[in-house]
């Protein structure tokens, strides 16, 4: 459907390299800070991939990410920018957080796990609808749009809670009485202390679940035809418009159930600022995904690795330094992968 | 193809060659039998001139004088606040501490976790009861608790007396319970010197934003400069910076907060209500080192010298003997619980 | 350095590739000074991508440029335009908020101490403009000139950099009839006066028209040089795709559709805005039987595209009303008139009729996705099945229905196009066929004529748009003229002639004034 099947070297090639020239400036970096890679890079591989607790919260991160980089992916394919998951996560979070709040204790946590779920959804979804109809009725750039909310949601989500629902000295809502999930410690005890919870299973159902909308289904390719070339599509019959609208619904629904991975995975109520800067990673887990899945799903492990190692090497370099790798990192692919890609093709016609 | 792959190959064993390198003077290996203390600020807390560089400062001394291995953490983000702690925890740290009272419910749920670690919390939040009876935190967790309110009663009573008007201004940063403590004391120590005062109190806004909202906080303060005050406390992080440049511009006078901030507007800072973090850092690392440290609410008032005003050579001239007798004479009074100084509005 | 008996330009075995593609391989081209020399060849041939090497604009990968008699080979931009060449490229780059003077200049302005030197600017435009009857007002905005003046100003633009040898890239795609008398006339001049210059080109009766002598290039390679005296348009044809063609020509297929009590379409008093002018199509009132091929002729820009989007359900019709087979469909979506039978042939495949990333498989079901999926699930297997029967069908090549759109020539992409609108089970009701062969090589066009002509004798109403005159005339049963927004005039196919044409396009016969 997609064209052909791709080749792997065109496939695995781009990130290798992109990793490789990261890795490399990160070194430079670190020697720069005067401290020494192999030690850092030890610290920061100890602390994700080394132990199951760093890997559990490597794994919690990874969850967020996957649900922000694809709210950024699925508009972006459409052909609109979405810098809005960082509210419409939150909206998600908040609003499985009312969710949980509202049910009574005795609703099992299955179902009440799942109305939060859709809660969330729904919260984000709307935080996400207004761009779309802004987008599809006036014409109104999404991304003016988006970036406007985000502060005005933020701003009036932390205003409810710091003045209706807050328990006292905290910036967080009381606890929800059910909906909680398990977490991977549950069963695995090795996991313990980490905030690895079934959620993943989620992010990694929404990311399988998406591959099959835009790749197998009519409106993906509608959607997708949208992205790539709107007049074409508008000639072949599609509402560019009502298009545009799902596929920041849809964007902010997946942003929103983003959330219940801290609200009933982690600390099982709503704080402030809990998933601050997620969607804007998200936008760097996309564009290094590549607006694909499963490229999403490796790109936010690799995130969420960079994220908590951060934290694993923070005593010996400042922590502005993961940031800057980060960039690197985006960079690094925004370079290699149209270049590797333009060098591959010409070997390959060369060969030919 | 095969180019790719040898810059590819190239890179890597570049990468290789320098995780092999090693600075001079980095990782000295740590002594033995030294005090291990880990700290984790608040988000982008380092560099705010007050509360975080305050603990930071303490951690420093510790390690100056008492020999301390101190690890500092700063978080990326909210959900980075307990895996810092446990980070720490689970290295087998003597002290962990968290500088907020963000960091409450976290360090509850490691000290069950970590029974035999010591836990620190700096404005840890006492929960109460449904009965409001206090719950006393767990045994190996101190909570630093500042009594903010005497020290800013002092520093109310002093701009009543020093200030020259009968209007005086407050700025508080984001609309809490905490920051209310701030202006009760304020409030009373403005009334008990002059009981036809007035207090003009505001607040930059409702969420943590407001502690970091410089032109805010001097819109605040230009507004109530032209109301006729000629003094304001602010308690607003970096919000007061803003209040400091309407000082300025408007030559008045305000009082600064957490630390000596003298330097942000010379001239034009009274005084300035400080709050011995520092000190209360250096203090549990002490006790961790010697073995005295135990859990349990631990205050900071003008009697443990935890809230204090500054009065030295810098704003000496601005503070005239009676009025600095009198003031020390409250102080007194407080300490010995004559004055009972209300901690909410 | 230049040799005053060696030849104005000789290009010898050049060869260039982007990427994989080899847009040129071996390409040879030799040029007399003071001649009108014709690069001929399909789209894709290579025609501007080795003038663009002759122009400084690519540097070659192989072989040698010689540029009166010195070895140019490699040089730059800065470089041609000293020496004297220059090219007018299909697309003007002109500032439109400046003057034909202003324009003409930029780059080199003249000045007086530090100010713009305006009258000295406007007089020596004026004075080339004189020299080389190239009839434009030097004072007059870029914005509010014709297509034809526009292009004039280009031509100027590089003979007032001193262009000795100039090369035009297809100039009279634009044109109206009279304006590319008008340009063969300036072109002569310009021989006249001892200037060298290269037209590229497809069309193969300017060439015979205009030219002294003609080289054909087929696939990136130069394949043959004749002199136009003594050639005629077959033997062109023949080099061009390799093969005998038909040309655009009138056929009698002799088949007669048997005449309905309804018009397949009519439009009754449409009124459509348009991008530029609020009544781009002004009032606007037509039928089409079936069996009927409706030719609209006229200069581009006079509604003819928002006439068309309104058709199809792209743009909104501001009044009036649009049937099919009776049925008004004025307030339809895209896709509902997709499925009541309209095709649309879009006059930009490029923009509108591919998404050129989409395989050509996928390509072949757009607008007709609803046809090959269920609520959600879109199937691959028919979808795949389609794809083979139309790239067997309409000859699509490569064969392969997974390669993206944009892989192809321009006239297998327009196979795609022309498969999917028309190669439906049956034949559509209605057919808007929009500049349906534009930038398709001969071969292609031959076969798309065959089957709008197919659909036409199957009882289909087609709506031909185009800008090439001889295909209007060559398809169509009726042959309407559009001017500002109106159909100005309507003769039957088999009695138009471009002459008779020709003044009904610029607006010089009105039909008040007839």
């Amino acid at each position: 459907m997609s064209g052909r099947a791709m080749r792997w070297d065109e496939t695995l090639l781009p990130p290798l390299m992109a990793l490789a020239i990261a890795a490399v400036v990160g070194d430079l970096l670190i020697l720069a800070f005067g401290a020494s890679p192999g030690h850092v890079f030890g610290l920061l591989f100890e602390g994700t991939w080394g132990n199951a607790y760093g890997f559990g919260q490597t794994l919690y991160k990874t969850t967020t990410l996957v649900c922000t980089g694809l709210a950024v992916a699925i508009p972006l394919r459409a052909g609109l920018f979405n810098i809005g998951a960082e509210s419409q996560i939150a909206a998600g979070g908040f609003a499985a957080a009312l969710a949980g709040l509202a049910l009574p204790a005795g609703v099992p946590w299955p179902i009440a796990a799942v109305l939060c779920l859709l809660a969330a959804a729904i919260g984000g979804g709307l935080v996400a609808a207004v761009p779309g109809a802004l987008r599809a009725k006036f014409g109104a750039s999404e991304v003016i749009v988006t970036i406007m909310l985000n502060f005005i949601v933020l701003a009036f989500l932390n205003w409810v809670v710091a003045a209706k629902l807050h328990v006292p000295e905290s910036l967080h809502t009381p606890e929800i009485a059910t909906g909680g999930v398990p977490r991977f410690a549950d069963f695995i005890s090795i996991f313990h202390g980490s905030a690895a919870n079934v959620t993943l299973f989620v992010a990694l159902a929404l990311a399988a679940k998406m591959w099959w909308y835009l790749f197998r289904t009519k409106q993906g390719y509608e959607l997708r035809a949208v992205g790539l070339q709107p007049e074409a599509a508008e000639n072949g019959g599609v509402s560019l418009g009502r298009t545009w609208f799902q596929a920041m619904l849809i964007g902010g629904a997946i942003a929103g159930a983003g959330g219940i991975n801290y609200v009933l995975g982690y600390k099982h109520y709503y704080e402030e600022g809990f998933a601050t800067g997620s969607g804007y990673i998200g936008i760097a887990v996309a564009l290094v995904g590549r607006n694909h899945p499963v490229g999403i799903v490796f790109a936010a492990l690799l995130f969420a690795t960079l994220s908590q190692g951060g934290l694993a090497v923070n005593a010996v370099v400042p922590k502005q330094l993961m940031d800057v790798l980060q960039a690197v990192v985006i960079l690094a692919v925004a370079v290699c992968v149209p270049e590797v890609r333009r060098v591959l093709r010409a070997a390959g016609g060369r060969a030919a | 193809m095969r180019k790719l792959l040898v810059v590819l190959g190239g890179l890597v064993l570049l990468h290789v060659a320098l995780l092999f390198a090693r600075p001079k003077g980095a990782d000295a290996s740590p002594a033995t039998k030294r005090v291990r203390v880990g700290i984790v600020f608040d988000l982008g807390g380092r560099g705010d001139k007050s509360f975080n560089d305050g603990a930071y400062e303490g951690g420093e001394r510790a390690i100056r004088e008492l020999g301390a291995d101190v690890t500092f953490i700063e978080p990326g983000e909210g959900s980075d606040r307990e895996p810092g702690l446990r980070l720490l925890a689970a290295e087998g740290m003597d002290l962990v501490m968290g500088v907020g009272f963000i960091f409450t419910d976290d360090l509850n749920k490691l000290a069950t976790e970590y029974p035999k670690t010591h836990f620190a919390g700096i404005d840890y939040a006492i929960s109460t009861d449904s009965t409001g009876k206090v719950i006393p935190p767990p045994p190996n967790i101190a909570a630093l608790k500042f009594r903010e309110e005497e020290g800013s009663f002092l520093v109310g009573a002093l701009a009543a007396l020093a200030g020259g008007s009968k209007k005086l201004g407050f700025v508080g940063g984001m609309d809490s319970p905490l920051i209310r403590k701030f202006e009760a004391g304020y409030t009373a120590g403005v009334k008990h010197v002059c009981p036809d005062c007035e207090v003009i109190a505001q607040y930059a806004g409702v969420t943590p934003i407001a502690f970091r909202n410089p032109s805010r906080g001097k819109e605040l303060a230009l507004s109530q400069y032209q109301q006729g005050v000629k003094v304001i406390f602010h308690a607003s992080g970096s919000t007061g910076l803003g209040v400091f440049e309407a000082a300025r511009s408007m030559n008045a006078l305000a009082i600064g907060v957490d630390a000596d901030q003298f330097r942000e507007a010379p001239g034009h800072v009274l005084t300035s209500m400080v709050k011995g973090i520092d000190a209360a850092v250096y203090d549990a690392i002490k006790r961790a080192q010697n073995g005295t440290f135990a859990g349990g609410i631990i205050g900071f008032g003008l009697a443990e010298n935890g809230v204090g005003y500054v009065y030295d050579a810098n704003n000496k001239a601005q503070i005239p003997d009676a009025v600095r007798a009198k003031v020390e004479a409250l102080k007194a009074e407080i300490i010995a619980g004559k004055i009972k100084v209300p901690s909410t509005t | 350095m230049s040799d005053a008996t060696a030849p104005a330009i000789a290009l010898s075995g050049i060869a260039k590739a982007f990427g994989p593609v080899q847009a040129i391989r071996n390409a040879s081209l030799t040029v007399a000074r003071g001649e009108i020399h014709a690069l001929m060849g399909e789209n894709g041939a290579g025609k501007s991508t080795l003038m663009r090497v002759l122009a400084g604009m690519f540097r070659p990968d192989g072989g040698t440029a010689h540029v009166e008699g010195a070895d140019v080979t490699g040089w730059d931009t800065a470089d041609a335009i000293a020496a004297g060449v220059g090219m007018v490229h299909q697309h003007f780059m002109l500032v439109p908020t400046l003057t034909v003077a202003e324009n003409v200049m930029l780059g080199r302005e003249m000045t007086r101490g530090v100010a713009l030197d305006r009258a000295g600017a406007e007089a020596a435009v004026r004075a080339l403009c004189e020299k080389t009857g190239l009839v434009v007002d030097p004072a007059r905005k870029v914005a509010d000139l014709s297509v034809g003046e526009a292009q004039r100003v280009e031509i100027l633009k590089v003979l007032f950099r001193g262009a000795r040898i100039l090369i035009l890239d297809e100039p009279t795609a634009v044109l109206s009839p009279p304006e590319v008398q008008e340009l063969w006339r300036v072109l002569r001049t310009l021989r006249a006066n001892g200037g060298t210059v290269v037209l590229i080109t497809h069309k193969l009766d300017e060439v015979i028209d205009i030219s002294d002598t003609i080289t054909v290039m087929r696939a990136g390679e130069t394949v043959g040089r004749m002199a136009t005296a003594g050639t005629t348009p077959a033997d062109i044809a023949r080099a061009m795709v390799g093969r005998d063609v038909a040309l655009a020509q009138r056929v009698d297929t002799g088949v007669t559709v048997a005449p309905r009590a309804t018009p397949r379409l009519e439009v009754r008093d449409l009124c459509v805005a348009g991008a530029e002018r609020a009544q781009a199509v002004d009032h606007l009132t037509f039928s089409v039987q079936a069996g009927e091929i409706f030719g609209i002729a006229g200069v581009e820009g006079n509604g003819q595209t928002e006439l068309i989007e309104a058709l199809a359900g792209l743009r909104r019709a501001d009044a009036g009303s649009i049937l099919l087979d009776g049925q008004p469909i004025t307030a339809c979506t895209v896709s509902e008139r997709i499925d009541r039978g309209l095709a649309h042939v879009p006059e930009d495949r490029h923009l509108r009729g591919l998404v050129l990333d989409y395989a050509i498989a996928d390509n072949l079901i757009l607008g007709r996705q609803h046809q090959y999926a269920g609520t959600w699930n879109l199937d691959f297997a028919r979808v795949g099945a389609n794809a083979a029967k139309q790239v067997a069908a309409y000859d699509i090549r490569p064969a392969d229905a997974q390669l993206p759109a944009r892989a192809l020539s321009g006239g297998n992409q327009q196979k795609i196009v022309i498969a999917r609108e028309l190669g439906g089970a049956q034949f559509p009701a209605v057919i808007l066929a929009a500049q349906p062969t534009r930038g398709v090589d001969v071969g292609a066009i031959e076969f798309i004529h065959a089957r709008l002509r197919a659909a036409r004798d199957a009882g289909s109403a087609v709506v031909l748009v185009s800008a090439d005159l001889t295909e209007v005339i060559a398809l169509s049963t009726r042959v309407a003229v559009m001017y500002g927004g109106k159909i100005v005039t309507i003769v039957p196919g088999d009695a138009a002639t471009p002459l008779e044409l020709g003044p009904w396009m610029t607006g010089a016969m009105r039909a008040g004034a007839a």
